[in-house]
């Protein structure tokens, strides 16, 4: 069996969070104040096969992000590996680390923000191809043409500059320029938030089409379980900092394990529930600065045991494929 | 008959720019009864905030209430004076805004701010307000409400601090709410929460609602009625079973195919070709023709609010009617 094109092994990352003024004086002065760290995240592990979609949910802070940059090589983790088809970026040599980078690309929630204002569209999708001699300078035109299309986008317009173009469009450039060096595996973190249901309805399909045309394989970041229960073929939930279940789709729409799953499907609001008796789970999402021992989610849990408010449970394989984190399954 | 709380007819509010006449809002009319949530849906651009920002009384130059009525319990606000509108906004109708920092002044303690607000409207002691203050903030959810009138708005959370603005405006026991999609921001268990509060609220009291969303499925599970809009206009109404299962409109029949549903995973989902057309020098006729599939000839003219039974009107000249097949007949076909 070939390796997964992505596995994560005991991944952890860390923030410090650094101090303030004030906190800085009253150090100083002798207080007892230390720099707050940030387990954004805490012991992930993950495998992703050639050609899957998985989508990746959680509250906001839950650490969604910071594991998509890392699968995306865009940040280092504390701790762990991320290997590429079995391979570590670290050990490989450089030449062959930069060839599998870009392998691996993301698309971002904030088109605009993420596409430089100064370039032509043109440039933004094809100065990577020819940097990384993917195509030469003869090529340019006639590839960047290939690829604009391919995203639904009119090649006329390759001129233009990213503000010259609506939400739904510039999304569709970052799209492109994301194509254009030929990656196998694409990382979207909420690439859909910002748009209005019929624009986002368009770019969900295209994803579904470039799928099909090139085999690729997504990580899908969202915290819209109707948007990731529609694309995906496996769910992974996290919170704060640690992932909670993971399951095909269908099952774990279906018949949630862990008690947190099963508080947040309750709460997905969808088109077929009307007028619906809203039954929030209790309090917030504690701060990642400050998380509560043992199980994450035991302030919250209607099933808590006196075991959860100590000891962590472990992420098991209790069926094929399917992993929950949670005490009860040990029963 | 029984005078609705709210009842908005024929509204226009347009906006005098250097570039021309931007028409915000032209011709929109509904009512919301007591204790009813009407939800306001429509693309960005639509003209959404704009119409909440009339009612209240908040449009500034360039912006004008061109024509229209907005009657209040039977009053007509628009020609209300200005002193006895202020006085009306935050006791008889309030506003919750998608930004929560619209209403938190960053700079003082909730505690203040709240006082102040109860204590503008009516003439009770700074104690007593201070008590309606800490219950309207464990009404919407806050736990260790003494603790938290002390704080500052930069101490809370995102979702925190909504349910600050939420309290504030429930201060007053106002007769109607225009909450302009105060959830958006949120993650889905909080909002989870804040849908809670507003449906007890307005089942409990009788407060009337208008939720303004372009998130169908949050109307789903909220409202009583809706109004759909589109490019200043209301182009459909009615109960929330009539529009999401029998939309009449083209819009609202495209829209309702764009949401992601259980029943068609993975399968393509319904594209509306286009997008918003430019409020600035709008053309005549309709004005979602350019991305309408049944659009002939005679669309060219502007299309009337058309009834299709009590509470049932579509703007459209060839609406989904007459033995077309349900949008959710049509939805579990598709997904066979
Ligand atoms: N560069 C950074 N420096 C310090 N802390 C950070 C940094 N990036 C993220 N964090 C913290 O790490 C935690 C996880 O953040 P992350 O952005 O991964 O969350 P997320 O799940 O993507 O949330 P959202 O849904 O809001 O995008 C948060 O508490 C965040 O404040
Ligand atoms: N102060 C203003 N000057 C000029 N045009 C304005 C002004 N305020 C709003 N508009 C225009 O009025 C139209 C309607 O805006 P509105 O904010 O009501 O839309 P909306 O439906 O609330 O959209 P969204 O979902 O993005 O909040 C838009 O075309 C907007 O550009
Ligand atoms: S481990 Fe305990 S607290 Fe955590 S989800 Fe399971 S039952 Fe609830
Ligand atoms: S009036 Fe004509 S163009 Fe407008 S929505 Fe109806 S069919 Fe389409
Ligand atoms: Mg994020
Ligand atoms: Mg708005």
């Amino acid at each position: 069996m070939p390796p997964p094109i992505v596995e994560i092994r005991n991944v952890y990352k860390r923030f410090a969070k650094p101090l303030d003024l004030a906190a800085k004086i009253a150090q100083r002065l002798g207080a007892d104040v230390h720099e707050e760290v940030v387990h954004a995240v805490d012991d992930v592990s993950l495998s992703i096969d050639e050609g899957e979609v998985v989508g990746l949910v959680g509250e906001s802070g839950c650490g969604k992000s910071t594991l998509g940059r890392m699968v995306a090589g865009i940040l280092a983790p504390s701790a762990g590996q991320i290997l590429y088809r079995g391979g570590d970026l670290v050990t490989m040599p450089p030449e062959e680390a930069q060839r599998a980078a870009l392998k691996v690309q993301m698309i971002f929630q904030d088109p605009f923000a993420s596409l430089n204002p100064r370039m032509r569209v043109a440039d933004i999708i094809g100065e990577a191809p020819l940097i990384h001699g993917i195509i030469d300078k003869a090529e340019f035109d006639d590839y960047v043409d290939e690829v604009l299309k391919e995203c639904g986008l009119d090649p006329s317009f390759k001129r233009r500059y990213p503000h010259q173009f609506s939400g739904g469009q510039r999304q569709r450039i970052g799209i492109a320029r994301a194509l254009a060096v030929k990656p196998e595996f694409i990382v979207c973190d909420e690439s859909v938030a910002a748009l209005d249901v019929s624009i986002q309805a368009q770019i969900l399909n295209l994803f579904m089409e470039l799928r099909e045309n090139f085999n690729l394989t997504y990580l899908i970041i969202s915290h819209d379980l109707g948007v990731v229960e529609h694309l995906s073929d496996r769910v992974v939930i996290m919170y704060l900092g640690r992932v909670v279940e993971s399951a095909a789709t269908e099952t774990l729409f279906d018949t949630p394990n862990h008690p947190y799953t099963q508080a947040l499907l309750r709460e997905v609001p969808r088109l077929e529930s009307r007028r619906s008796e809203f039954q929030p789970i209790r309090g917030e999402i504690p701060s990642p600065l400050d998380p509560p021992p043992g199980c994450h989610f035991h302030p919250r849990c209607p099933y808590v045991m006196d075991r959860c408010r100590s000891e962590v449970p472990a992420l098991k394989s209790f069926k094929t494929r399917w992993h929950s984190a949670c005490h009860l399954n040990d029963q | 008959m029984i005078t609705p709380t709210l009842e908005v007819a024929n509204l226009r509010t347009h906006f005098f720019t250097k570039n021309g006449v931007v028409k915000a809002v032209d011709g929109i009319s509904f009512k919301v009864d007591e204790g009813e949530v009407l939800g306001l849906v429509g693309e960005s651009g639509s003209g959404k905030t704009v119409t909440g920002f009339s009612i209240i009384g908040l449009v500034d130059p360039p912006g004008e209430v061109v024509d229209g009525g907005i009657l209040f319990h039977g009053r007509n606000l628009v020609e209300l004076p200005d002193e006895e509108m202020r006085d009306l906004r935050g006791s008889k109708i309030a506003m919750i805004f998608q930004d929560p920092m619209m209403t938190l002044n960053p700079v003082l303690r909730i505690d203040t701010q709240m006082v102040e607000a109860v204590r503008a409207h009516k003439n009770v002691s700074r104690d007593s307000a201070y008590q309606r203050a800490r219950e309207t903030l464990v009404a919407v959810g806050i736990a260790s409400p003494d603790e938290r009138l002390k704080a500052y708005p930069h101490q809370f959370s995102g979702g925190m601090r909504q349910r600050v603005a939420i309290a504030i405006a429930l201060l007053n026991e106002p007769d109607l709410i225009i909450a302009d999609e105060p959830t958006t921001a949120l993650d889905v268990t909080i909002q989870a929460q804040i849908l809670f509060e507003a449906q007890k609220l307005c089942r409990r009291t009788g407060t009337a609602m208008i939720w303004i969303t372009h998130d169908l499925t949050v109307v789903a599970g909220l409202a009583d009625r809706i109004c759909v809009m589109y490019a200043g206009r209301d182009v459909e109404h009615g109960s929330v079973d009539e529009v999401l299962d029998t939309p009449l409109h083209p819009y609202t029949y495209g829209l309702i195919g764009s949401v992601p549903s259980r029943n068609r995973r993975g399968r393509p989902l319904h594209q509306i070709p286009g997008m918003t057309p430019s409020l600035l020098n709008l053309p005549p006729g309709c004005a979602f023709r350019d991305r309408c599939p049944r659009a002939t000839e005679v669309c060219m003219e502007q299309p009337p609010l058309a009834p299709h039974g009590p509470g049932r009107t579509a703007r459209c000249f060839h609406p989904h009617v007459n033995g077309d097949k349900s949008r959710r007949a049509e939805m579990e076909a598709e997904s066979k």
